[in-house]
């Protein structure tokens, strides 16, 4: 050990050594290797001072790691209560501003005098008469051409019966008719399989309409009692609009949306 | 039962009149001189009508169907507290009970006049149904007598302990309040909800308060000292939409230990707190718990949005049964024994008292808890009947315990139905919606009575008074109205508090209305 600063003179008077900084980078790589071979070697007394000194020192260093770890790790904000506290049975509806009501009510009488309707599909493909219908050959000769197929769903009511088969124009297959659709509310996020009432609109074509094809957007009606809906008055509502969303012939069910 | 008809004596009343014994009038000169007078007045009223129109053959019978007394011939413009001397001295009762009178489902408000049946002659006798009313009356709150500040939030939910003796409040603000009702300051203030307090409920021996929070905590306290007591039950997921505690009569040994909690993740879990143990999780409903009622038959019924009840059984956990029938969420529930479960042992007729008398000890408390429930469920017709409002605007009454089908489907309201009760005397049900309305309907078949409109919003919470003849409403309109039952319309109305009110509460005395809402502020009412 030195007993006065000659070494740091000489160091100030005439530089260090060229490879000083490395020397002591190694000397220090080497430091934690020292020590364990210390700890294995020493004996007795010396053994147990090394290993008290050698404890703290561990101590301290664990100590350093956790606060270091503590600042990357990310810390949840302690929670605060938010405002705006309602009871049980408001917690689940959203609380409609006064104002919010009348401006509703005002865009609701706008609506009404414009016509247009919200509908979960504003807009649909128009489907032309050669997807709907397959020229039907009829005749002796099969020359003859005025039998039209429906290649989509259709709907007919319970009371339909074909015409003669030598008047029809429109053949509408029965593996193609459907009376059930499934109908989804929502809001309750449920779907129902109900029979169908009729088919109010199809957006293509007037005529669609009228032989009940169903593509997709079209409006159908359904009936509804199975939910057992209640009007203001106090009857029971039994058919609702909805509209389909799918692509009936090609999935081999219709799937809806209620226009509540 | 003998055929022959008696006539009124003039013993009850000097105003009883005598009614002419045959239609001539030569006649009249039969009768005794002193009556002639009143006579002479009765035939010039009845001069112009036809002369059957005065009298009619009348017989008094009860619910149950026996008959008071003999038939007996009576003035069709007997007043109706006539009425009520004549039945109470039929039955030989010494104190004078006050009474209702039915005819064919019409109540008798003024006189007889009114309800008479299409088919009526002289000859057919007309049964006249009498129910006994609550010989106590509770009188109608009038004024504000303390606005109780403290709650640094909205005050969510607000109730009287079942002896009346104290009053808690749960708030926004995340903590409990426990409230003197004597001298109407703040007592003691239980912190340790983490979020806003959503639900409380007293045990029925009113020694414990149990609240739940938005986090899905639920704490018991002691009001006497504003402590918890216990372990925090934390097992819910999801906030907690109701919490019941199991009937006192229903308890080992008339100490209250368990509790029922119901929450938003669609499960109920039933806690001991004494042990402190979890018990059971009854799960089932897919969406949604929103009310849970423990039946003194010792089933849990439960409600929720996937539009079901479930009737289960707390010792073994096990679904006993599903009601179906409501087309949109099932908000409410009320049983028609409720009032007499709630208030255990305390009876309001001891507790109208000046110096009320409470019952201390448990095992006394538990057979005199076991004799109201009883009596409440006799008066009920024996029968335990259940009634559920939903967001699809209807109401079902059911009979729980043994039928799965609804015995009414009540029709009526244009919005949701957010509160229903019963009244404590079981007879009627009243129905608070958002449509600004509140509906009575009778409860034996729920029939519609009377349409009750005078709020000018939704109508949140109500509260019936002890003896049933008022009702308080709390609405989002930031007033309460006090409604007389007998007259079916508005008594009075109480303004005074700055924003919605979202919870109201009755004492069981009967003395005093609590209210509180989004003005942090929480109102008492008394006469």
């Amino acid at each position: 050990m030195p007993q006065n600063e000659y070494m740091e003179l000489h160091a100030r008077r005439h530089g260090k050594r060229f490879d000083h900084d490395e020397v002591q980078r190694k000397k220090a790589a080497r430091a934690p290797k020292k020590e364990a071979k210390m700890a294995k070697k020493l004996l007795g007394i010396r053994a147990k001072l090394f290993a008290e000194k050698r404890r703290k020192e561990k101590i301290q260093m664990k100590k350093a790691i956790k606060a270091h770890q503590e600042k990357l790790a990310k810390k949840k904000a302690p929670e605060e209560v938010p405002e705006g506290a309602v009871p049980s049975y408001l917690l689940d509806r959203e609380g409609q501003n006064r104002a919010k009501v009348l401006s509703n009510m005002i865009k609701q009488k706008r609506k009404e005098k414009a016509g247009k309707w919200t509908v979960p599909l504003p807009k649909v493909r128009a489907q032309s008469d050669a997807e709907v219908f397959k020229e039907v050959k009829s005749g002796k000769r099969r020359n003859k051409s005025w039998k039209r197929m429906v290649t989509k769903v259709t709907f007919v009511g319970d009371t339909f019966t074909r015409k003669a088969p030598k008047y029809e124009r429109f053949i509408r297959p029965m593996g193609l008719r459907f009376k059930k659709a499934h109908v989804t509310h929502p809001e309750l996020k449920t779907t129902f399989y109900l029979p169908i009432i009729g088919v109010k609109k199809n957006p293509s074509s007037v005529m669609y309409t009228s032989l009940g094809v169903i593509t997709k957007g079209t409006i159908i009606e359904v009936n509804i009692s199975e939910l057992g809906l209640v009007t203001q008055t106090g009857k029971v509502v039994w058919g609702k609009y909805a509209q389909v969303t799918n692509n009936p012939e090609n999935d081999g069910c219709i799937n809806s949306l209620l226009l509540v | 039962m003998t055929e022959t008809t008696a006539r009124i004596s003039n013993t009850i009343t000097g105003t009883t009149k005598m009614f002419k014994r045959s239609r001539d009038e030569n006649k009249v000169s039969k009768q005794s001189d002193k009556f002639r007078k009143m006579d002479k007045e009765s035939d010039n009223e009845s001069g112009g009508e036809t002369e059957q129109r005065t009298r009619a053959l009348t017989q008094f019978c009860s619910e149950a169907g026996e008959t008071a007394g003999p038939p007996i011939e009576l003035p069709l413009n007997l007043p109706k507290q006539k009425l009520q001397l004549i039945l109470n001295s039929l039955l030989k009762q010494d104190d004078n009970i006050p009474y209702s009178f039915f005819v064919e489902e019409k109540e008798v408000t003024k006189d007889l006049n009114e309800v008479l049946p299409e088919d009526y002659s002289e000859e057919k006798i007309v049964s006249i149904l009498y129910q006994a009313q609550a010989v106590f009356k509770v009188q109608a709150v009038t004024r504000c007598t303390s606005s109780l500040p403290g709650h640094a939030e909205a005050v969510l939910c607000a109730s009287f302990s079942p002896d009346g003796r104290f009053l808690a409040s749960g708030s926004g603000d995340t903590t409990v309040r426990f409230w003197d009702i004597s001298t109407e300051t703040p007592h003691w203030t239980a912190k340790g909800h983490k979020h806003w307090v959503l639900v409380t409920a007293w045990s029925p021996d009113g020694n414990f308060l149990a609240s739940g929070c938005k986090s899905g905590l639920v704490i018991v306290w002691d009001p006497n000292t504003g402590k918890q007591v216990g372990r925090t039950f934390n097992s819910h997921t999801k906030w907690i939409t109701a919490l019941c505690w199991e009937p006192l009569h229903l308890s080992e040994d008339g100490r209250c230990c368990r509790l029922a909690s119901a929450s938003k993740d669609g499960t109920i879990r039933i806690w001991n707190t004494t042990s402190g143990s979890a018990g059971k999780a009854l799960s089932g409903h897919m969406q949604s718990v929103t009310a849970l009622r423990w039946s003194g038959e010792g089933f849990i019924y439960s409600a929720s949005q996937d539009r079901t009840i479930k009737v289960w059984r707390p010792s073994d956990g096990v679904l006993c049964r599903t009601l179906q029938g409501h087309g949109h969420w099932v908000n409410t529930l009320a049983l028609n024994t409720d009032y007499a479960i709630r208030t255990g042992a305390s009876d309001p007729k001891k507790l109208m008292k000046t110096i009320p008398e409470y019952i201390k000890n448990p095992s006394d408390r538990k057979t005199a808890a076991e004799e109201r429930y009883r009596a409440a469920l006799q008066q009920a017709g024996g029968v335990e009947k259940m009634v559920s409002g939903s967001d699809d605007f209807t109401l079902y009454l059911w009979t729980p315990t043994s039928n799965k089908r609804p015995v009414a489907h009540m029709t009526g309201h244009q919005q949701l139905v957010n509160d229903v009760k019963f009244s404590p005397d079981t007879r009627l049900i009243a129905s608070a919606s958002f449509d600004k309305s509140i509906r009575l309907w009778n409860a034996l078949d729920g029939k519609f009575i009377a349409v009750l409109r005078g709020h000018v919003s939704g109508v949140y919470q109500l509260a019936w008074s002890a003896d049933s003849r008022l009702l308080v409403s709390g609405s989002k309109d930031s007033t309460l109205k006090v409604w007389s039952v007998e007259k079916r319309n508005l008594l009075l109305d109480l303004p005074g508090h700055a924003d919605e009110v979202y919870t109201v509460d009755w004492s069981p005395d009967g003395q005093r209305v609590v209210s509180g809402g989004k003005d942090k502020i929480l109102k008492l009412w008394r006469k």
